[in-house]
């Protein structure tokens, strides 16, 4: 009797057991295909773009394009001046950012007093900068950098100076966040052998934080490349048909040089923004590649 | 005070007496290895003493009244249960303390005299001559030579010949110049676990400290790589005065001259925990007849 009793709660077990692991399994598979679909709809979306700009642009990517300078005849339209003119925007962003957004993550994770008000109110601050939206940073800029107090004029100076404050954030939070990664035992050990706070971060923390700073600060200075409201508002949407020579010349840059072709009346132009495009996106991608081979070759020496 | 040592940081803990500038010993003299050491020899027994030392951290106070000396050429070792504040106190000697916001001491503790948290020590000089092997083994991300020789070259020393000679040197002392001589270029993170503590070892000594800080060195590793660690503690202790912290008992009974007991107290009020020196005395005696009944049952695994 209790042996009959017994084998049947094991048989009810044993089936129990069965169903659920079916139907988990079903969940798991559901689950699956649901991320799947999820990647491959952002994937269609992305070739589906570069496939039809690649497509369009084709007849135009050549070096004409990149060694012509904008035209009002659509066959003789290039791009020189937009390159040269992104390249130096960026560029100049870049080296005033850097040290500036690096500096103030060191401090801020290193040195400041943890938990003052003072400090946590600058923290939200920083925080809240990264979300402001570009065109805002363009309107200050206009207001006080390009006209007013400064007066620099519509000039990559300008356009430079905007960029670094509206990337600047990006680069503190993220260079925060690479640092505070630092285990506190590598300052520990350095501090134990008489080393001084200054010594410990630049010989021990900011190495060790190089891969997280690199790839965070390429990634807001990538976005920079792709920017375009701000600068609307600093006079890159002109003709400039020769290239920057300084931080007091007029530009232009990629993206509005490609808004300009692709809104311009003649189809022939837009043959020219898709191949705009092309070479942009090139550009972005050598960018992150840099991110990428900068944060392996540190890595490797770590490990 | 700071007249007669003559004016300037890098003098670090800036002493005015005699014996005081006897103790200056700079790297120039860390490169040719003293032995036994100078003229405070004779009258410096005690190394550290701490005189009513309370450490707190903000209101809290962790660890209270605490009198206990630290003679030099010998192994002083700290046992306890958890949370009887032994790792604070040895934290305390070499100010890393410091470092956690809000913690700070009463009472005295000094340095051949020479009050640790006066206004003539200065951290880092402390902690070049007191030096400190931390729980986990904590090797830099860098070379196996770049590790050793990070403490010399934070404290000034550039040539490479003499930086070739330190980082040799250490290696040696800390038993591991055979196994590592070979591939001194390559990354510190690829030895074992009980090769990184003795690359830590060999770091610390690098600088030539007089004291060794041990914040149980051996917890994170096997009984092999533990009773190389202990070996090599009794080789080196002639020439560097060891304090460790230890939850092992064989350890501190293997290794140590004297031990110090420490345990914990609750206050009624506040139900907080305070850690109290039971007693310091000769590891034997420690082991075999203490003076307190609160060691006895410790040792004889009836409490903690």
């Amino acid at each position: 009797m209790t042996a009959v009793a017994s084998t049947g709660t094991a048989a009810a077990a044993a089936s129990l057991a069965d169903t659920a692991s079916a139907r988990r399994r079903a969940a798991d598979l559901a689950f699956r295909v649901l991320l799947f679909l999820a990647l491959a709809f952002a994937l269609v979306v992305l070739v589906t773009l570069l496939v039809d700009v690649f497509v369009e642009g084709r007849p135009r990517l050549n070096r004409d394009l990149i060694t012509n300078m904008p035209s009002a005849r659509p066959a003789r339209a290039g791009i020189q001046s937009a390159i040269w003119g992104s390249l130096w925007v960026v560029g100049v962003s870049a080296v005033a950012s850097l040290p500036l957004g690096i500096g103030t993550a060191v401090f801020l994770e290193e040195f400041a007093p943890k938990g003052k008000w003072y400090v946590r109110l600058i923290e939200v601050n920083i925080q809240n900068l990264a979300g402001v939206p570009s065109v805002v940073y363009g309107i200050l800029g206009l207001a006080f950098i390009a006209r007013g107090p400064l007066g620099w004029g519509f000039t990559i100076g300008s356009a430079a100076a905007v960029l670094t404050i509206m990337v600047l954030p990006v680069i503190i939070i993220s260079s925060r966040e690479a640092i505070r990664a630092v285990p506190p035992s590598l300052r520990d050990g350095s501090l134990s052998l008489g080393a001084t706070k200054w010594q410990t971060v630049w010989r021990q923390v900011l190495p060790a934080a190089v891969p997280g700073i690199a790839t965070g600060s390429i990634l807001a200075v990538s976005r920079a490349l792709g920017e375009s409201a701000p600068l609307l508002l600093l006079g890159a949407l002109t003709f400039v048909t020769f290239n920057p020579d300084g931080l007091d010349s007029g530009y232009t840059v990629l993206p509005l040089l490609i808004f300009k072709y692709a809104s311009d009346a003649k189809a022939e132009f837009h043959v020219v923004a898709a191949a705009a495009i092309v070479v942009l996106l090139v550009m972005l991608v050598a960018l992150n590649m840099t991110a990428i081979l900068i944060r392996n070759k540190f890595e490797k020496r770590r490990a | 005070m700071r007249d007669a040592s003559g004016a300037g940081d890098d003098d670090g803990l800036a002493v005015g007496d005699e014996e005081g500038n006897g103790l200056m010993r700079d790297l120039e003299v860390a490169a040719t290895r003293r032995v036994e050491s100078d003229d405070i020899a004779v009258e410096a027994e005690v190394v550290l003493r701490m005189e009513g030392l309370s450490v707190y951290y903000g209101d809290f106070r962790a660890v209270r009244d605490v009198d206990l000396d630290v003679r030099r050429g010998e192994i002083t070792a700290l046992i306890g249960p958890s949370g009887c504040g032994k790792s604070t106190v040895l934290r305390c000697l070499n100010r890393m303390n410091d470092l956690i916001p809000g913690a700070r001491i009463e009472g005295r503790l000094t340095y051949h005299g020479i009050d640790l948290y006066g206004p003539d020590a200065h951290p880092g000089e402390v902690r070049r001559r007191i030096g400190m092997v931390f729980q986990k083994p904590n090797p830099f991300p860098k070379s196996i030579y770049d590790n050793v020789a990070f403490g010399p070259r934070v404290n000034g020393i550039r040539k490479r010949s003499q930086l070739d000679e330190i980082v040799e040197q250490s290696l040696r002392r800390a038993a591991l110049w055979e196994e590592v001589r070979n591939r001194l270029r390559s990354s510190a993170l690829g030895l074992s676990g009980g090769q990184q503590q003795r690359l830590c070892i060999a770091r610390a000594i690098a600088v030539d400290p007089e004291v060794l800080l041990m914040d149980e060195p051996c917890s994170a590793l096997d009984p092999i790589a533990t009773s190389r660690i202990e070996d090599l503690m009794q080789e080196i202790k002639q020439s560097y005065t060891i304090v460790i912290v230890t939850h092992n008992m064989q350890q501190a009974a293997r290794v140590s001259d004297r031990t110090a007991f420490f345990t914990t107290e609750v206050n009624e009020e506040s139900d907080r925990r305070t850690g109290v020196l039971v007693e310091l005395d000769a590891t034997e005696k420690i082991f075999s007849t203490p003076s307190d009944p609160r060691t006895e049952a410790y040792i004889t695994g009836r409490f903690g």
